[in-house]
C-alpha cells in the first residue's frame, strides 16, 4: 500500500478508477463461481488485488496522501499501520473508548468507526499534527504541568477531544467538560488532572 | 534519613511527559520492523472438551494468508507444558499455558489457531474462515454452584505458613459467643483490568535461536525467563523490550496464550509478527480479579472492642493452574482481635486464570472486613471512625512484631476533616438535599511495603550526563521520573543531566512492576549506583589533586557537577574534567533489603473517606466526593504520586458501582463483551479525588523511607463508599456493583 506525500489528488480520476472496479466487483458478484474458480486455482491473490484496492486522497497533518486502500480498512488502521502515525491509539475498535479520537475537517472523531475511504478529500489531524513544530499545543502542555496522564495511551485521544471540547465551547465548568469528555476512557484515571488541565487552556483564553 | 534534596518531594514533571502527549511514546504494537505480519488468533466456542477437528483450508487460501497454524501443524516448544505450571511454585514463575499444543479445550475462546497475513484486515478476514467441530464435556463457570467443592490451595497443604494457610489467634470462631455479634455475607463479582492498550506483542525471531520480543508485559525479566523456558534457549538469547505499557493493572504480571501464539507464529512465517488481541479477548484470556465469595463473623463488647473475627474467603481459579492471593491478608493484622480465624479456599473453573488486579487480593477482602467495621460500628450505635480508633493496632497482632512505621491515625484526621466527617448523621438516611440522600463512608486499606532485590547500573558519560539503567518497565506511575530524581538529588545533578531508561530486559536485573514495590526496590538501586559513582569520582579526584587525596570522605560535597571540599575554598574539581581524564566510568550495584523485615512488620496504610449522593427514586448514586490519605513513607514525586491515588480511588469507584464481568453459565463464556457493556468509570462518574500524604519517612524499608502507593490508593476504595451508600440510604449492599436495582 504505497504512501506519496505531496502529490495533489485527482478526485475525478480516483472516482473514474473506482467506479471501473466496482463494476469488476459487480461483475463478480454476479458470477461467484468465478471467483471460487479463481481461487481454487490460486489466481486470488490476482483477483482480490483488482477489487480490493479502493484510491484514495487524504490530507493528514497537512501532508497530502495519495493511497490505495482496501474498502474494510478503518481510518484508525490506516493511521497506524499504513501512515505510521502510531500517536493515534487502538483501545477498543468500537468507539466506545476514545482513544483513537482524531479530528476530520475540524471535528472529533473515533477513527476506528469509519473506514478510511468514507474520508476521501478529507483533512485529518491526528496528535502528531497538533504542536508547531517544536513548540507544544497548549492543550499539550497542560497536560504534562497537571499530569493529565500515566501509562499515556489514552492521552492523544484525551488530547484531541480537549481541544475539541474547548473549541465546541463545551468547556463552560468543570461538570461540562466531565460530560463532553466522557467518551474518552482513562483506566488509570487521571480524570482530576486531565479536568484541572482543560480548565487551564480555556481559562487563559489563548487560541486552541 | 536525612533530607535529600532539591528533586525529591518536588512535583517534577514526568522524563517521558512530551512523549506521551505528541504521540511519540511507542507501545509494544507500533514497533516499525521490515516484513512485519499481522496475527489474529482464533479462539474456542465452548468451555470444555475436545477439538474433534479444524478446516483451515478456506482460511489457507484467502488472500494475504501466510500461515494458518494449529496443534496439528505448529512448531513444538522444547520447554512446553501444556497443563500450566507447578502449582507449588511462586505466580510469576512459569509460563501459563502453552496454546496450539493439543486438542484439549480448557477454557471459552481459548485459542486453537492463529492466522497470519500481510495485512490485519487480511489476517481479520481468514481467521472467520477458520472452521472447527467440538466432542464436548459438561464445564463448570459458576462459583456459586460450586461452592462445595472448595478446596485448600496446595501451597497452604505444602506450607502451613503460607499466606492462604488456614490461621488461628485465640479461640477458632469465638465470634459465635460474643455478646454483640454480626454475620454476614459478601461477594465480589469477576472484575476485569482492561487497561486502555490492549495486549498486545510483536515477536521476531531475529535468528533461529534469538527472540526479541516488544511485549506488554510489567515484567521484561519475568517474561524473558518464561519464554526462554519454553524455547530451551539460554536467557539471553531472548530479549524483551518493554519502554511503554499502556496500562495494566495486574493483568501483565503473568505470560498469557497469545503471547505464546505469536512467537509460534513468527517462527513460522520467520517474519516479525504483531498481534494485539480484540477488547473481547481481554475478557478471556489476559485475567481478571476473582470472583469471590466472603463471610465475616465478628463480635464485639458493648464499649466497641472487637473480641473475635472469623473471615472466610473462596476465590476462583482455573483448571489448570491455581491462582491465590491474599484476601484475608488485612483481617489479620489491621485491627485488636483477640480471638481471629482466618480460611481460604479455591474452586477450580472451566475459565482462563485469573491474575492479580490492582490492589488485588487486599482489595477484595477490605470489601468485606471495612463493611463489617461499619456494621458494628452502626450495631454498636458508634461512629465508625470511633470504632476503628477502639480498636487500633499499636503493633502488629499477627507477627507480634512492631510496625516500622504507622501514620494511619494521622490520615484519618487529615481524611475526616477533608471530607467534613463531622456532618455524617449515626442515623441513615438523615440527609437529604432534594430527591438526593447524603451519606458518608470510610473504609481502611493497608499493603505490604515489599522491596526485592535490585540491581543497577550507572556511568557518568564525557559530557556530564549520566546514564542509568534498569530493566524495570513503568507501566504509569512516573518509575522513570521517580528513577531520575533520586539520582539527580543523590549526585548533587540537575534532573536534565540525568537519563534514566527502562523496559529492556538487557539491562541491569530488576523486579517485576507490581505490588507496589518498585520505588522501595528499584529506588536504592539507583540511589546506591550514584553512591558507587561518587566514590569512583572521589577517587579520580584524588588522583589529581593533593587536596583531595588527603581530604576526608565526609569532607567532599558533591553539588551542581563540582566535587568541592568543606574548609577549602580553593579545592574544587569538575566532574567532566575527571571523567574525560579517565576515559568515562561506570559502576553495577546489586540493592538488597536489609534485615529489619525480620523484626518489623512493614505495611503502607491507607483510608478512603466518600460522600455519596442517592437518588431516592432511581436508586442512580453518584460519588460527590472523595478524600484518599496515605501514609506511604517518603513521597517522591507529589505530582505523580498524587495521581496514582487519584487513580486508585477511581478504580475504587467502579468496582463498588459498575464493574462485573459476567458469564453465561449455559455456555460458560462472557456475555460483558465490550466497554458497552462492562463499564468503568468515565470523567463523569469520577469527582475531584483529593489527596493527603504523611509524607514520613520510614526507616527501615530502605535509606529512601518510602513504603508504595499503587495498591493502598485501592484498597478501601469500595468499601468506603458502600458504607457511605448505607449511610444514605440505610440500604446494606453487600454484593458488588452497587447497581440501581439493588438499591430501589
Amino acid at each position: 500500500m504505497a504512501s506519496e506525500p505531496e502529490v495533489p489528488a485527482n478526485h475525478d480520476e480516483n472516482r473514474r478508477t473506482f467506479l471501473k472496479q466496482s463494476s469488476l466487483l459487480t461483475a463478480l458478484a454476479f458470477v461467484p463461481g468465478t471467483v471460487v474458480e479463481a481461487a481454487a486455482g490460486k489466481l486470488d491473490e490476482r483477483v482480490a488485488e483488482a477489487f480490493e484496492q479502493v484510491p484514495l486522497s487524504l490530507k493528514v497533518n497537512g501532508v497530502r496522501h495519495k493511497l490505495k486502500v482496501e474498502p474494510r480498512t478503518t481510518l484508525l488502521d490506516l493511521l497506524r499501520e499504513n501512515l505510521n502515525l502510531t500517536g493515534t491509539k487502538k483501545g477498543c475498535d468500537y468507539g466506545q473508548c476514545g482513544a483513537c479520537t482524531v479530528h476530520v475537517d475540524g471535528q472529533r472523531v473515533n477513527s476506528c468507526l469509519s473506514f478510511a475511504v468514507m474520508h476521501d478529500g478529507k483533512e485529518i489531524t491526528t496528535i502528531e499534527g497538533l504542536a508547531d513544530g517544536d513548540k507544544l499545543h497548549p492543550m499539550q502542555e497542560a497536560f504534562v504541568k497537571h499530569d493529565g496522564f500515566q501509562c499515556g495511551y489514552c492521552t492523544p485521544g484525551q488530547i484531541m477531544s480537549a481541544v475539541a471540547c474547548v473549541r465546541e465551547g463545551h468547556a463552560g465548568s468543570e461538570g461540562e467538560i466531565r460530560e463532553y469528555m466522557s467518551g474518552n476512557i482513562c483506566r488509570c484515571g487521571a480524570y482530576t488532572n486531565i479536568v484541572a488541565a482543560i480548565q487551564e487552556v480555556k481559562d487563559g483564553g489563548k487560541k486552541v | 534519613m536525612k533530607p535529600l534534596s532539591k528533586q525529591i518531594g518536588t512535583g517534577m514533571n514526568r522524563v517521558d511527559g512530551r512523549l506521551k502527549v505528541t504521540g511519540a511514546a511507542t507501545y509494544s504494537a507500533e514497533y516499525e520492523l521490515p516484513g512485519i505480519t499481522y496475527a489474529v488468533l482464533v479462539g474456542s466456542t465452548i468451555a470444555k472438551g475436545r477439538l474433534a477437528s479444524i478446516d483451515t483450508k478456506d482460511a489457507e487460501r484467502a488472500p494475504g494468508v501466510l500461515a494458518v497454524i494449529t496443534h496439528l501443524n505448529a512448531p513444538k516448544a522444547p520447554g512446553t507444558k501444556p497443563e500450566g505450571k507447578d502449582p507449588s511454585q511462586p505466580q510469576t514463575v512459569g509460563s501459563a499455558l502453552q496454546v496450539l499444543v493439543d486438542d484439549k479445550i480448557r477454557f471459552n475462546d481459548q485459542p486453537i489457531a492463529v492466522v497470519v497475513a500481510d495485512t490485519l484486515e487480511r489476517a481479520r478476514f481468514a481467521a472467520g474462515l477458520v472452521k472447527a467441530q467440538y466432542a464436548k464435556e459438561a464445564h463448570q463457570t459458576n462459583l456459586e454452584a460450586n461452592r462445595p467443592n472448595a478446596f485448600l490451595p496446595t501451597q497452604a497443604k505444602k506450607n502451613p505458613k503460607s499466606p492462604v494457610a488456614d490461621y488461628q489467634r485465640g479461640q477458632a470462631d469465638a465470634y459465635k459467643t460474643g455478646a454483640l455479634k454480626l454475620e454476614a455475607e459478601y461477594v465480589i463479582p469477576t472484575e476485569v483490568h482492561h487497561p486502555m492498550e490492549l495486549q498486545a506483542i510483536t515477536a521476531h525471531w531475529e535468528a533461529p535461536d534469538r527472540l526479541t520480543l516488544y511485549d506488554k508485559t510489567q515484567g521484561t525479566m519475568a517474561t524473558r525467563r518464561d519464554f526462554a523456558k519454553q524455547w530451551g534457549l539460554p536467557e539471553e538469547n531472548v530479549k524483551v523490550i518493554a519502554t511503554f505499557v499502556g496500562g495494566a493493572f495486574g493483568n501483565a504480571l503473568h505470560s498469557w496464550p497469545h503471547e505464546s501464539a505469536a512467537i509460534i507464529a513468527a517462527k513460522v512465517v520467520n517474519r516479525p509478527v504483531k498481534l494485539m488481541l480484540t477488547r473481547e479477548q481481554m475478557f478471556t484470556m489476559v485475567g481478571y480479579r476473582p470472583h469471590t465469595w466472603q463471610k465475616i463473623g465478628m463480635s464485639a463488647t458493648p464499649d466497641g472492642k472487637i473480641t473475635a473475627i472469623t473471615h472466610e474467603a473462596v476465590g476462583q481459579t482455573s483448571t489448570y493452574e491455581e491462582f491465590t492471593e491474599s484476601t484475608l491478608g488485612q483481617t489479620r493484622m489491621m485491627y485488636e482481635a483477640p480471638n481471629l480465624t482466618t480460611r481460604y479456599r479455591l474452586v477450580a473453573l472451566d475459565i482462563g486464570s485469573p491474575i492479580w488486579m490492582r490492589g488485588p487480593g487486599e482489595a477484595t477482602g477490605a470489601f468485606a472486613l471495612e463493611s463489617a467495621m461499619d456494621e458494628m460500628a452502626h450495631l454498636l450505635n458508634l461512629d465508625p471512625l470511633e470504632f476503628r480508633l477502639r480498636n487500633y493496632t499499636e503493633q502488629d497482632p499477627e507477627r507480634n512484631r512492631p510496625w516500622s512505621t504507622k501514620f494511619l491515625k494521622e490520615c484519618y484526621k487529615a481524611g475526616a476533616d477533608r471530607i467534613g466527617w463531622s456532618k455524617r448523621q449515626l442515623k441513615p438516611g438523615a440527609l437529604r438535599e432534594g430527591d438526593w440522600l447524603i451519606g458518608y463512608g470510610m473504609g481502611v486499606g493497608t499493603f505490604g511495603a515489599h522491596r526485592g532485590s535490585s540491581k543497577a547500573n550507572a556511568q557518568l558519560l564525557p559530557n556530564g550526563t549520566v546514564l542509568l539503567q534498569s530493566a524495570v518497565t513503568d507501566i504509569g506511575p512516573g518509575t522513570g521520573t521517580a528513577m531520575t530524581q533520586i539520582a539527580a538529588d543523590t549526585l548533587g545533578l540537575e534532573p536534565g543531566k540525568i537519563r534514566f531508561e527502562w523496559g529492556n530486559s538487557t539491562f541491569a536485573q530488576a523486579p517485576t512492576q507490581g505490588g507496589s514495590a518498585i520505588v522501595n526496590s528499584v529506588g536504592p538501586a539507583v540511589q546506591e549506583a550514584c553512591l558507587a559513582l561518587k566514590d569512583k569520582l572521589r577517587e579520580l579526584a584524588a588522583t589529581g589533586n593533593s587536596a583531595f587525596a588527603a581530604a576526608r570522605k565526609e569532607d567532599v560535597a558533591f553539588a551542581d557537577g563540582y566535587l568541592t571540599l568543606n574548609g577549602n575554598p580553593t579545592a574544587r574539581a569538575n566532574y567532566v574534567d575527571l571523567v574525560r581524564q579517565a576515559g568515562g566510568t561506570a559502576v553495577a550495584v546489586d540493592s538488597k533489603p536489609g534485615p529489619d523485615g525480620q523484626k518489623y512488620s512493614m505495611y503502607s496504610f491507607s483510608v478512603h473517606f466518600a460522600e455519596v449522593r442517592v437518588h431516592q427514586l432511581t436508586g442512580e448514586v453518584r460519588v460527590s466526593k472523595l478524600v484518599s490519605c496515605a501514609d506511604a513513607g517518603t513521597i517522591i514525586n507529589e505530582k505523580t504520586a498524587g495521581n496514582q491515588m487519584k487513580g486508585g480511588a477511581v478504580g475504587g469507584i467502579g468496582m463498588a458501582l459498575m464493574e462485573h464481568a459476567l458469564i453465561d453459565d449455559r455456555f460458560g463464556r462472557y456475555v460483558t463483551k465490550d466497554l458497552a457493556d462492562y463499564h468503568v468509570p468515565v470523567h463523569a462518574d469520577a469527582p475531584a479525588v483529593e489527596v493527603f500524604f504523611v509524607n514520613q519517612p520510614d526507616p527501615h524499608v530502605n535509606a529512601l523511607g518510602t513504603k508504595g502507593i499503587g495498591e493502598i490508593a485501592t484498597i478501601g476504595v469500595a468499601p468506603a463508599i458502600a458504607n457511605a451508600v448505607f449511610n444514605a440510604t440505610g440500604k446494606r449492599v453487600r454484593e458488588l456493583p452497587i447497581t440501581p436495582d439493588k438499591l430501589i
